[in-house]
């Protein structure tokens, strides 16, 4: 169901990024970029309570006109961002929830592949996959 | 010498050969006598033998290193196109055909360099393509332990061979295919062998032979060498590829030119492989028959990968980290993409750890990989990880079809174990996928509301139940439960509003009751119950709640005490009389009390006996008020009886028989009677009863017998379904035919007569009020619950979604 779907490194550049061909892909890129901050911006409001099992999901980050885009960050700093079409009948939070899950599963798994070396684009097949489920849903 | 640049084929197949020149296992020298065989094979003339020999430095050397050995074949190879033998042709000849070799083991040999020939020559034996290809991929590995003689990479070696061994395998598709499938290189020869034993075991018998003499060499205890041979027959058509891959065992895979090796020899020798092109073709053909075959990794390669696996981790059931399988397999050279590609297939259990299994197939995806075989997108099943045990027994179940091995144990992973390995793997997928799944599972939280949502499957009892649970109004998870019965219960009640309120109480009281019984419904037999309490107006003797049919509105009333009970079922009754017929539809069979007996009876006299006779079956009461004649003849009896000591015996009778709704009592008594109760009902009746009263000079109480006697007779007719009044009232008919006192006829009477049917018919009037009352209360509340009902539907729709 999403639009666009991004993974970002702990130094705020993209580790994946993939939107649905037929939008604008650099649309979402700036978009994505943007809500970095206010993913920096959530993170550290929280991280503020040490010790405290920090949040992942971070919820709606920020919404559009057009679209809503959603942040989830890893206890390493990896950001993941959802860009999901308003148009679409409101995905519950559940869902996104559920999204994020998944993509953090095979997060995981592509980071236990010894043969990828964190930094590096992932190149994952079996992610890429995961990736697909959610978006082909969309439009 | 000059160095010299092989292509990948050349590389795979000058490997193979070498190993099986090896025959000292030294890895570096061809023993000369091998070399020699080979080189006669070749079908040159001696002397050109001779020259190649000197050229390649071999003569200095005084025996055959690799790389002479390699300049050696290639100088051959030259020499057998034709061309001048001449040093610098060595690298400037481009497209050279691969050597070949001839006959015997050279016939293999010799097929072999058909193969090599070119690439396209798979034409040569097309089944064996296929498994060619399969080979040379091996070769490939060859070469890069080619070139460098000393191959820092043992591991490579190893994976040499076994990309060879694999390349037969993957080969997806059937023997037939041609060598195109394969990666480049080599395995032409490859090919040619394979094609070979299809072609023709019986050359590849003397192969086989000394195949087998090579292999037992090499070959641990694969006991395949000479059974290679034997099989060798028998497997020529079979799976070529599956063994033999693992002929990787980078021992020097023995001169591969025993080509035919049957294939599970072959496979076995899998230095062969170079030879043993003919051991592809089976391969090739045992991947034929699946395609999954090509997966498979056979005994040799099996064990091939165990030793591979020791050198990292002695416990075999133990784990390699990621780190150092990384470096293991970082050494084949494989790409780091597909190495990527590689651990995401084989780590089964994404632990970033290799356990024997997922070693194994990483391993096998490596050779396959090398071999030219593309990855697949997901862990073919035969590589799924299975459980340890299996490796080392001989559990797998030979796949007699396909490797016809016998002995060898870990023959390639028959179908079934795979099947069983599937299972295996599924297991641990599925557990593992669980704990992926664990999180989407929250998200399917079994939404409380779900049940709410659909229909609550009620067993819809009769009407009359679902009748009295509204009416009964109840609340809680009654509501939920009976939502839809109340729901439906709605429609009844207005329906069944028509009718006497009272009536329905009574009936369906009594109607509950026999249902409560076969009805399983528990909650309905609350309502029944509560129902019954509710009911617990209607007179007790009538108990029925249902009500009556159209009451006989004349009379219906008596003076006594019980029958002032009676009165008021039948003032129900009376009013019920409107819609009479429906009323008697209405309630089930309740008795109706006299009708039946009457409609049975056609006396007129009997009537009054089967009106006496409460189990009278309902049928009268229930059936269209056509009984004409019957019920007379029973009143009449009873009239008869009365006429004793009441004249107007008929009239009574008549009276009593119109009375209730019943229409089908009509009119009892006397014909005239007859049909004058036919005609009406409670109107009907109350001038019959006026007229019996006038008779009997009783009132609607009609104290003298007979009224009471048709009242009561009424009163059965009134309740089809009850039948327990009957019998009361046979005994109040009969305490009234007792009490029989002279019938007082006179208008006063019938004023009197009227007067109990004016009051009568208000307090069926005041009963009906009150039952349409509640009935309208109930059906409020219903109303309310299901807004309410449909409004929680609302809500919950969205969530439907998910």
């Amino acid at each position: 169901m999403a639009v666009c779907i991004a993974v970002i490194a702990k130094e705020n550049y993209p580790l994946y990024i993939r939107s649905l061909p037929t939008q604008n892909e650099l649309k979402f890129h700036y978009t994505v970029h943007t809500s970095l901050d206010v993913v920096e911006e959530k993170i550290s409001a929280v991280g503020k309570s040490l010790g405290d099992q920090r949040e992942l999901y971070l919820g709606l980050l920020y919404p559009t006109e057009d679209y809503k885009v959603y942040g989830y960050v890893t206890n390493s700093k990896v950001k993941f961002v959802i860009v999901v079409d308003s148009s679409n009948t409101s995905l519950r939070d559940n869902e996104i929830r559920s999204m994020f899950r998944k993509l953090h599963n095979s997060f995981t798994d592509v980071m236990c592949n010894p043969f990828h070396n964190p930094g590096d684009t992932i190149q994952s097949k079996a992610f890429d996959g995961i990736v697909s489920g959610m978006m082909v849903q969309a439009a | 010498m000059e160095s010299l640049t092989l292509t990948d084929f050349e590389q795979k197949y000058y490997s193979d050969l070498f190993a099986y020149c090896d025959t000292d296992n030294t890895k570096k020298v061809a023993s000369n006598g091998r070399v020699l065989d080979l080189f006669r094979a070749a079908q040159l003339p001696s002397e050109v033998v001779l020259q190649i020999t000197e050229l390649c430095g071999a003569t200095r050397l005084g025996h055959f290193g690799r790389s002479q050995f390699y300049i050696a074949l290639k100088l051959i190879a030259i020499a057998q196109s034709g061309l001048p033998l001449r040093v610098e042709s060595l690298n400037s000849v481009k497209d050279l055909p691969l050597p070949r070799f001839v006959v015997g083991k050279n016939e293999a040999e010799a097929r072999h360099a058909a193969l090599y020939q070119d690439t396209d020559s798979q034409g040569l034996y097309p089944a064996s393509a296929a498994a060619v290809m399969p080979r040379p991929p091996g070769r490939v590995i060859h070469n890069k332990k080619g070139p460098p003689p000393t191959t820092s990479l043992p591991v490579h070696e190893v994976i040499q061979p076994l990309a060879p061994s694999i390349e037969p395998q993957p080969e997806p598709t059937s023997p037939v295919v041609s060598p195109h499938q394969s990666p480049p290189t080599s395995p032409q020869s490859w090919r040619k062998h394979k094609r070979q034993p299809s072609g023709g075991n019986a050359d590849r018998q003397p192969v086989v032979a000394p195949a087998g003499a090579v292999w037992t060499q090499f070959r641990e205890p694969q006991a395949v060498p000479v059974p290679g041979e034997g099989m060798w027959p028998s497997h020529s058509p079979p799976p070529p590829g599956q063994e033999s891959w693992v002929s990787f065992t980078a021992d020097t895979p023995p001169s591969s030119a025993i080509p035919g090796m049957h294939p599970s020899s072959v496979q076995e020798s899998t230095t062969i492989r170079t030879v043993a092109s003919g051991a592809t073709t089976n391969e090739i053909q045992r991947q034929t028959s699946g395609y999954d075959d090509p997966w498979k990794i056979t005994d040799e390669q099996r064990q091939y990968y165990i030793n591979q696996f020791k050198t990292i981790q002695p416990d075999l059931n133990g784990f390699i980290p990621g780190s150092s399988a990384k470096e293991f397999f970082t050494k084949s050279k494989l790409p780091i993409l597909e190495l990527s590609h590689i651990w995401e297939l084989s780590d089964f259990d994404k632990d970033g750890a290799l356990t024997l299994d997922e070693f194994c197939a990483a391993f096998h995806l490596v050779v396959a990989r090398k071999n030219g075989y593309d990855l697949p997108e997901k862990l073919p099943e035969s590589l799924m990880p299975k459980l340890i045990d299996l490796d080392d027994s001989a559990e797998v179940p030979d796949q007699a079809a396909d490797v016809g091995y016998s002995g060898s144990p870990v023959e390639a992973w028959p179908e079934m174990n795979q099947n069983s390995e599937q299972w295996e793997t599924f297991s641990e997928r599925s557990s593992s996928s669980q704990t992926l799944t664990q999180f989407d599972s929250n998200i399917a939280p079994a939404d409380p509301d779900t049940a709410i949502v659909h229909p609550v499957p009620i067993r819809m009892t009769p009407s009359k139940i679902h009748m009295q649970e509204m009416e009964l109004k109840r609340t809680g998870s009654d509501h939920n439960h009976p939502t839809s019965p109340l729901l439906a219960k709605p429609p009844e009640l207005s329906e069944e509003a028509k009718l006497p309120s009272s009536m329905k109480f009574v009936a369906a009281n009594a109607v509950g009751d026999g249902y409560s019984s076969s009805d399983s419904f528990t909650s309905d037999q609350e309502p029944i119950t509560r129902q019954r309490s509710h009911s617990g107006t209607s007179p007790e003797t009538l108990k029925v709640v249902a009500p009556p049919p159209p009451p006989p509105r004349p009379h219906a009333s008596h003076s006594r005490s019980s029958s002032l009970d009676m009165n008021r079922t039948f003032a129900v009754v009376t009013a019920a009389g409107q819609p009479p017929s429906s009323a008697i539809a209405y309630p089930p069979a309740v008795p109706p009390r006299p009708l039946p007996t009457q409609s049975s009876a056609p006396h007129t006299g009997l009537r009054g006996e089967a009106e006496v006779a409460p189990g009278g079956p309902t049928v009268l009461t229930t059936t269209s008020p056509q009984i004409p004649q019957q019920p007379n003849f029973a009143d009449f009896s009873q009239f008869q009886a009365f006429a004793a000591t009441d004249q107007p015996s008929s009239l009574p009778d008549v009276d009593i028989h119109s009375e209730p709704g019943q229409v089908e009592k009509p009119s009892e008594g006397a014909g005239p009677l007859r049909t004058v109760k036919s005609d009406g009902q409670a109107d009907e009746r109350v001038p019959a009863t006026v007229s019996s009263a006038k008779c009997s000079g009783s009132g609607p109480l009609g104290p003298p017998p007979k009224p009471v006697r048709r009242r009561l007779k009424s009163e059965d007719e009134l309740r089809p379904e009850d039948e327990q009044p009957g019998p009361q009232k046979s005994n109040v008919i009969a305490a009234v035919l007792a009490t029989q006192p002279t019938i007082p006829r006179s208008v006063g009477k019938d004023k009197k007569a009227i007067q109990a049917s004016i009051r009568r018919n208000k307090e069926t009037n005041t009963v009906l009020a009150r039952l349409n009352s509640e009935l309208q209360q109930q059906l409020k509340d219903l109303l309310e619950e299901r807004i309410s009902l449909e409004v929680q539907l609302e809500q919950l729709r969205p969530f439907s979604h998910l």
